[in-house]
């Protein structure tokens, strides 16, 4: 128990001491140390937690925790109402005044009849997500910590406020933590909105206008998912008593509809699902620790956890149908607007939505199968991509750029951020890693839940899919005769998070099988009870793991055969128009003209020009059909 | 399927495909020739070609073009293996995936223009395809209860009777994949080729006889998903699935034969159009009746 207490408050005391820390190696310093102690404490209360095997409930005597939360919330709708002012968005004002309010009311003057409840509760899905919060997390302060340094070298015109930047990193991964070992409605809604919060004061450091604008968007957003939230937690335990989580879930009463809609609603928001991806988007104009942070590991993992706890209470219902038809959409929406942008940032953005919106379809359909699946997915979806945001942030430190289209030949400049970025993206759509082994799942499970329209999207999706990693692959694995290798200007820092991170992928999609027997299996049996499987099983399972030796040891192979092979070196066939070298010909008056190779980005055809408007369109009918349709079931 | 079987199968393909898939090379060859009123090269002309392109001076721009050729054909070999060998189909599917993303990676490297055109040409028909291909894995495991290959070949009845519309489906993008006219947009066998040689542009010597190879195996497999569609538990599905692969084979030379090449956005918004109407209305049906 004390460990829950640790991990849960410890970031917030770091949180304060960085706040006050101005020297950057002291910073560095208590970063290191703080990240190390809260992966120790995670992995030791992981393993604590495996031997013993039960799901743990705490606190059933809490007012003076309710009462610190209840004054926190009303000094976080403060500090939300001042900055709204100050910016004049005052609409967000309303959204954050309204909710705390509500919350607020029902605290001090809504009925506990029956009270004693648990606000502690751990079982698996909580530890998987606690080690992910606490090895991803940590991983990328301690790349903050590099990384900043180069960028406020780099960007002089952003006022160094890196204390407040650390110590929001630090209150993230405790809210985090509070967010998944939370049981109790009330207090998950408090980490909840302090998730919020903190994104919006991340995505505003630089405090240009754009990034002004993309924070309020987040916060409003966010904002108005926690407004369902709370609306949700009201009509919880005002008509059904019930005041955690697993009661929701476990309650067989119809009306129970409404809250878990709205809740479903509010994860959604959080997981920047459509019609709500832009403020994902918008969040890129922070540095990229945040990007990292936010897109990976924390904030919108908050989302989908919400949704996959919520998943077995969403299967056959409109809540289901609105949660699954909006994440396949997403899934493959998004994905077609990765393919039209050349920012590398944006790609991963999108790639992010993309992926959150295969996990939030296997939520919305919320068999045991499909759990099984978006479990998996977010397992190796938190660590690709916060290793890919993390490589491109150093490739923009050393290159100046992160432009899809001046990564060309990054192979030879950069070899070693080069690998890690293979890593990464083969990590995210190739057989026979992490994330194409869940989306087969996935695939399979949908089709025994007999969701055809989500089939087709997974599909659909799949296509798309394909072609904007294996473009970008294409790009950096590509180079010209000339290129050398550029000198090394990524810190120890980034390389150490980098580095584990590599390595983290590949022992996990090598360990899947473990995983899935030792984890998952129990607590899916919990969640539907004895009918319960793993979706692969036996050969599939050796197939895969043959299949990723061969994916490693063939390109070796074939590496050190092709060197002993006499290949004569030639130039590229440019029609006899060669000057010399790879990257110049002779144009029509006789002069020479460099050459540049371009990408296909087909902006006609998939541009957000085209789709965007008709997409927000559809989602925001589909979410408003299911919850309409839910109000009047349940009236 | 025990493991003495699986290994027997494995191996037979691994054996004998390049040399079907040769001779199937020559055949197309000769039935082309004679459809535009030419003698046509001998039957085994593949073969001398390979045999010649393996004795001729390998010239790359690049190391790794060998490299990513090379890895090309074998994990097409490795995905035709799965697939004889009885495996997951949908995994099958990914892993061919893999495959064709090793090609398109041999022509990136080349930093060549043609060569890029090429590739990024290859992806829009792997754009194109794709969701047709993962439609006929749903399409069988809705008609036969699995995705395993050995399990669809015991099935009571003729997986086209269920699918005729998936079966449509997937030989419309056979001619993607078997780069025939109208698809041919990345590269093509003929020499009507409109970027150079497209994606096979800076590919020769010994790199360029591992793609040929690896398209023999190529076409083995996928003639080997049409002939899925026919055979069942009896004994003479075998004989039917040999004479729809002749025939679909037949046909597809004739529509590369009467069709010139369209543009490639045609060719896409074309391909994803049949796919919803021919296999995802196919497998909204059968979802809703069996």
């Amino acid at each position: 128990m004390e460990l829950v207490i640790f991990l849960i408050l410890f970031p917030f005391l770091a949180a304060a001491l960085l706040a006050v820390v101005k020297n950057n190696n002291f910073r560095k310093a208590v970063t290191y140390v703080s990240s190390i102690a809260i992966i120790a404490v995670a992995v030791i209360f992981s393993v604590q937690w495996f031997m013993k095997g039960e799901t743990l409930t705490l606190f059933e005597n809490v007012t003076a925790i309710n009462n610190i939360m209840l004054v926190v919330e009303v000094l976080l709708m403060c500090l939300i109402v001042a900055l709204s002012f100050k910016y004049k968005k005052y609409f967000v004002a309303l959204l954050s005044v309204a909710q705390t309010l509500l919350i607020a009311w029902l605290e001090l003057f809504g009925h506990h009849a029956s009270v004693p409840q648990t606000h502690i509760f751990v079982d698996q899905l909580s530890i998987i997500m606690v080690l992910i919060i606490a090895v991803v997390g940590t991983l990328i302060c301690v790349y903050a910590a590099g990384y900043m340094t180069d960028y406020h070298h780099h960007h002089k015109e952003v006022k160094d406020r890196r204390c407040f930047f650390f110590a929001l990193l630090f209150v993230f991964l405790g809210a985090m933590f509070g967010l998944v070992m939370s049981s109790n409605l009330i207090w998950m809604y408090f980490f909840w909105e302090i998730t919020s919060l903190v994104s919006f004061l991340l995505i505003g450091y630089t405090k240009t206008e754009e990034a002004i604008n993309n924070s309020f968007r987040a916060l409003w957003m966010n904002l108005l998912g926690g407004l369902g939230f709370a609306i949700g937690i009201v009509y919880a335990t005002l008509e059904l008593e019930i005041s955690t989580i697993q009661e929701l879930v476990a309650c067989t009463n119809p009306i129970v509809l409404l809250p878990i809609i709205l809740l479903a609603f509010a994860g959604l928001t959080k997981s920047a699902q459509m019609p709500f991806s832009k403020w994902l988007l918008g969040a890129m104009v922070a540095p990229t620790p945040t990007s990292a942070l936010l897109h990976s590991a924390t904030m919108v993992k908050a989302g989908v956890y919400l949704l996959l706890r919520l998943g077995p209470a969403m299967a056959g219902n409109f809540a289901g149908l609105m949660v699954g038809l909006i994440g396949g959409f997403t899934f493959f929406v998004a994905s077609i607007f990765a393919i039209t942008h050349t920012d590398a940032k944006k790609v991963l953005a999108y790639s992010t939505i993309s992926n959150l919106g295969l996990i939030t379809a296997c939520a919305g359909i919320g068999v045991s199968e499909t759990i099984w699946a978006g479990i998996m997915l977010v397992i190796f979806h938190a660590i690709s991509k916060s290793l890919l945001f993390q490589t491109v942030g150093a490739v923009e430190n050393a290159t100046g750029s992160r432009d899809i289209e001046n990564m060309h030949g990054l192979i030879r400049t950069y070899p070693m951020l080069t690998a890690a970025l293979v890593i990464g993206i083969a990590g995210m759509f190739l057989a026979p890693f992490g994330m194409l082994i869940s989306k087969w799942a996935a695939l399979k499970a949908f089709v025994d839940a007999g969701n055809i329209i989500l089939i087709l999207l997974v599909c659909f999706g799949s296509a798309t899919t394909l072609v904007y990693w294996t473009k970008w692959l294409g790009k950096i694995l590509a180079f010209s005769g000339k290129m050398k290798v550029c000198k090394n200007v990524t810190s120890a820092d980034q390389w150490t998070s980098l580095g584990v991170h590599a390595v983290l992928m590949i022992a996990v999609c090598a360990l899947f099988p473990v995983l899935s027997k030792y984890a998952l299996l129990p607590l899916l049996t919990t969640m539907f009870g004895a009918g319960a499987t793993e979706v692969l099983t036996g050969s599939s399972v050796v197939l895969v793991i043959v299949m990723m030796f061969a994916v490693f040891i063939v390109p070796l192979l074939c590496y050190a055969f092709s060197k002993n092979a006499k290949i004569k070196h030639d130039l590229p066939y440019m029609a006899g128009i060669n000057v010399g070298d790879t990257r110049t010909f002779v144009d029509s008056f006789g002069g020479s003209k460099k050459l540049y190779l371009a990408n296909w980005y087909m902006t006609d055809l998939f541009g957000e020009e085209k789709w965007w408007k008709p997409s927000v369109m559809l989602s925001v009918a589909i979410i408003l059909v299911c919850i309409v349709i839910t109000i009047g079931g349940v009236i | 399927m025990s493991g003495v079987m699986i290994f027997v199968c494995i191996a037979a393909y691994v054996i004998l495909a390049p040399f079907l898939g040769g001779l199937l090379a020559g055949i197309d060859r000769k039935i082309t020739a004679r459809m535009q009123g030419r003698q046509g090269p001998p039957v085994l002309q593949p073969f001398y070609d390979v045999g010649k392109l393996l004795k001729k001076q390998t010239s790359a721009t690049n190391n790794v073009q060998m490299l990513f050729a090379l890895s090309f054909l074998i994990f097409i070999i490795f995905t035709g293996a799965l697939f004889f060998g009885g495996f997951d189909l949908l995994l099958i599917f990914f892993v061919l995936t893999t495959a064709c993303m090793f090609l398109v990676l041999a022509a990136t490297s080349a930093s060549s223009p043609y060569s890029n055109m090429g590739a990024q040409r290859e992806l829009v028909q792997m754009l194109a395809y794709e969701p047709m291909v993962l439609i006929t894995a749903v399409g069988f495991y809705i008609a036969t209860g699995s995705f395993k290959v050995s399990d669809i070949v015991c099935a009571e009845i003729p997986a086209i009777i269920i699918l005729p519309g998936v079966f449509i489906g997937f030989c419309y993008i056979l001619t993607i994949k078997l780069r025939k006219s109208p698809f041919d947009i990345s590269t093509s066998h003929h020499a009507h080729q409109e970027v150079v040689k497209g994606i096979t542009t800076e590919l020769s010597g010994k790199i360029l006889a591992c793609i040929e190879i690896a398209h023999w195996y190529e076409n083995i497999f996928l003639i080997g998903i049409v002939g899925l569609f026919f055979v069942f538990a009896e004994w003479w599905g075998i004989l039917l699935a040999i004479a729809a692969i002749a025939i679909t084979y037949f046909i597809e030379i004739l529509i590369d034969n009467t069709n010139a090449r369209v543009k490639w956005d045609k060719m896409f918004k074309l391909t994803w159009l049949v796919t919803m109407i021919a296999g995802a209305l196919n497998i909204l049906i059968i979802q809703y009746v069996l």
